[in-house]
């Protein structure tokens, strides 16, 4: 049921196979993610929109590891995915830092836990800390942060670990407008110059469109992927990109696709 | 655990003192201004705002103290069948001269001790296996919630019947006392370590064990804490009644004997002698529960 093509498997740098999950809920099965499918290629930087309980952090979920699918496959660089592994790094939408550990602390966990000596662990931490704007705050705890410097100590934490992928699950989606343009930029700066292949979440169209080379839009009940959109605007996305007609014209049909979804239909995503 | 009161202390330096580069480093101005205002409202940190009301709050502690003290003694010199604070102190010298009051304070803090320490050095582990392994839950949860029913100073006749007057009976009491108190918040405190907390860490690379002393042990820190103080109360009261049955020395025992003789003021003595004792021991947990615990945000 599984069969892998391996002339597709090895050009992906992630890729989605008729992935099912089904949770067992009031005695039935309700599927929260339905035969989807995608391939997303290496370095990519991919978001997904969709209403909400239409399986987003169910999908993140089993390419982070931490669920498994009831049927079909999730593979990274060509191997299936069993659990959480270095390579990808996860970005949660409630910060998820250790709140009794310094941002120092924290983004050195990663480098701990995997027995990365203590010299190399202070250099790497101070590396990220630094790209993410938190050198003041190096030594504060959680607790003394605000929502965007939390969420860029989270990014400086999974970037700590020298992961391949991101998986970002809606990590902008408690902060102010402002905070969010600051950090989308900060994220695309960043990107850009440690590239990573990134799957981002996110309920806000504009975000989507923002970031992308391409917007997957998926649709609930049951969770399926609805369409797929490509962003052939340019990078660095300045202002004026953010401004251009071409980009409104892109925020348009992601708004439609979103808010406007007939029933039924699903695409077959798995193109590139 | 020791570290991190250093680091809290330190980390509370850089944001109070930074507070202008914040701005421009965030370039949002609502960042650096919630960054201080987080931990406001506790009366226990030195902060510079809340210096006045801690002042003040000191100030209405000791009034309200002598006050107590003057209307006793007042209660004493109008009839009253009370002893007055001088009496008591000179009581308390008294025994103190006698070396009785050291040897009973000795002796009650002694079976405190060894029953509290025992009591949540077992409730610890207990309770992280109850709130980590479902088998070790389902072994334990029965009896507990059964124990936890009856007053440990119930179970005082039959374990007198089967262990005998000396002091092993005192402190198997005061231990499951202090051990069920204990046992319930660890295990509450297990249970609920925030979900993504721990994904977090196995997204970072942590397997079981360490996910667990990394993660689960410094979550479950506060709840433990209380859990202690809790424990450390009903092993006090416990120790107290256990001692009015069968006790060669200790305060309760004192008291006791005086109650006999109609002697009010040594019951005085020990009534604030277990007083103060208790609160000594209450305010060193507390301290405790503040350096390690201090990184919990507050709304
Ligand atoms: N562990 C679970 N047990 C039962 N049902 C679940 C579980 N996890 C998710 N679901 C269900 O699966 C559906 C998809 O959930 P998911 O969290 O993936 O949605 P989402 O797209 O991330 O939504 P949101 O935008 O609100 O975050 C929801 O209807 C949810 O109730
Ligand atoms: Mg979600």
């Amino acid at each position: 049921m599984t069969t892998t093509n391996p002339a597709t498997a090895t050009d992906a740098k992630i890729s989605v196979r008729e992935v099912t999950k089904t949770f067992p809920l009031k005695g039935e099965e309700f599927t929260a993610l339905d035969r989807v499918s995608i391939d997303i290629a290496d370095n990519e930087f991919v978001t997904v929109v969709g209403p909400s309980g239409c399986g987003k952090s169910t999908l993140m979920n089993v390419l982070a590891g931490l669920e498994t699918p009831t049927s079909g496959e999730a593979l990274v660089d060509g191997r299936a995915v069993s659990g959480p592994g270095p390579e990808r790094g996860v970005i949660f939408q409630q910060y998820a830092l250790f709140p009794w550990l310094s941002v120092r602390k924290n983004v050195e966990f990663g480098l701990k836990v995997n027995g990365v000596p203590k010299a190399q662990r202070r250099e790497r931490a101070e590396h990220f800390i630094e790209m993410v704007g938190l050198q003041q705050f190096a030594d504060a705890l959680p607790k003394m942060l605000s929502g965007g410097m939390k969420q860029r100590c989270a990014i400086a934490r999974a970037y700590a670990v020298n992961p391949s992928i991101l998986l970002m699950d809606e990590p902008f989606g408690a902060l102010d407008a402002l905070t969010r343009v600051k950090l989308q930029e900060q994220l695309l700066d960043t990107w850009s110059r440690e590239k990573r292949t990134v799957m981002f979440i996110t309920h806000d169209v504009d975000e989507a469109v923002f970031l992308a080379n391409r917007v997957v839009v998926m649709a609930a009940r049951p969770g399926r992927i609805y369409d797929v959109i490509d962003v052939d605007l340019p990078y660095p996305r300045t202002e004026d990109v953010r401004l251009s007609p071409e980009f409104g014209e892109l925020r348009n049909r992601v708004w439609h696709a979103v808010y406007h979804q007939e029933p039924g239909v699903a695409a077959g995503a798995t193109s590139h | 655990m020791a570290r991190m009161s250093t680091m809290e202390q330190q980390s509370q330096q850089p944001v109070t003192g930074t507070e202008d580069t914040a701005v421009v480093v965030d370039g949002m101005r609502t960042s650096a201004i919630t960054a201080v205002d987080d931990d406001g409202g506790r009366p226990r940190r030195r902060r510079s705002g809340g210096m006045g009301t801690r002042t003040k709050l000191l100030i209405l502690n000791a009034v309200s103290i002598i006050g107590g003290i003057a209307i006793w003694w007042l209660l004493a010199l109008n009839g009253f069948q009370l002893p007055t604070p001088p009496e008591v102190v000179e009581k308390a010298v008294q025994l103190w001269n006698a070396g009785i009051l050291q040897e009973d304070i000795l002796a009650s803090l002694g079976r405190v001790l060894a029953g509290f320490l025992l009591g949540s050095a077992a409730a610890i582990p207990v309770g992280f296996l109850m709130g980590w392994y479902t088998v070790a839950r389902g072994l334990f949860e029965p009896w507990i919630q059964f124990f936890r029913t009856i007053p440990p100073l119930a179970l005082l006749p039959l374990v007198l019947v089967l262990l005998g007057i000396g002091e092993i009976p005192k402190i198997v009491v005061i231990f499951l006392a202090a051990f069920l108190a204990c046992v319930i918040s660890t295990y509450q405190g297990v249970v609920s370590v925030d979900r993504t907390l721990i994904n977090a860490a196995r997204v970072l690379g942590a397997k079981d064990g360490t996910i667990f002393a990394r993660v689960v042990v410094p979550a479950s820190t506060p709840f433990i804490l209380v859990g202690m103080r809790v424990g450390l109360g009903s092993a006090w009261a416990t120790l107290v009644a256990a001692e009015l049955l069968a006790a060669q020395a200790g305060l309760g025992r004192r008291m006791q004997e005086a109650q006999i003789y109609y002697d009010l003021a040594t019951i005085f003595v020990g009534i604030v002698l277990i007083g103060i004792l208790g609160l000594v021991m209450d305010r060193l947990l507390l301290f405790a529960e503040t350096k390690l615990t201090g990184w919990q945000e507050r709304r």
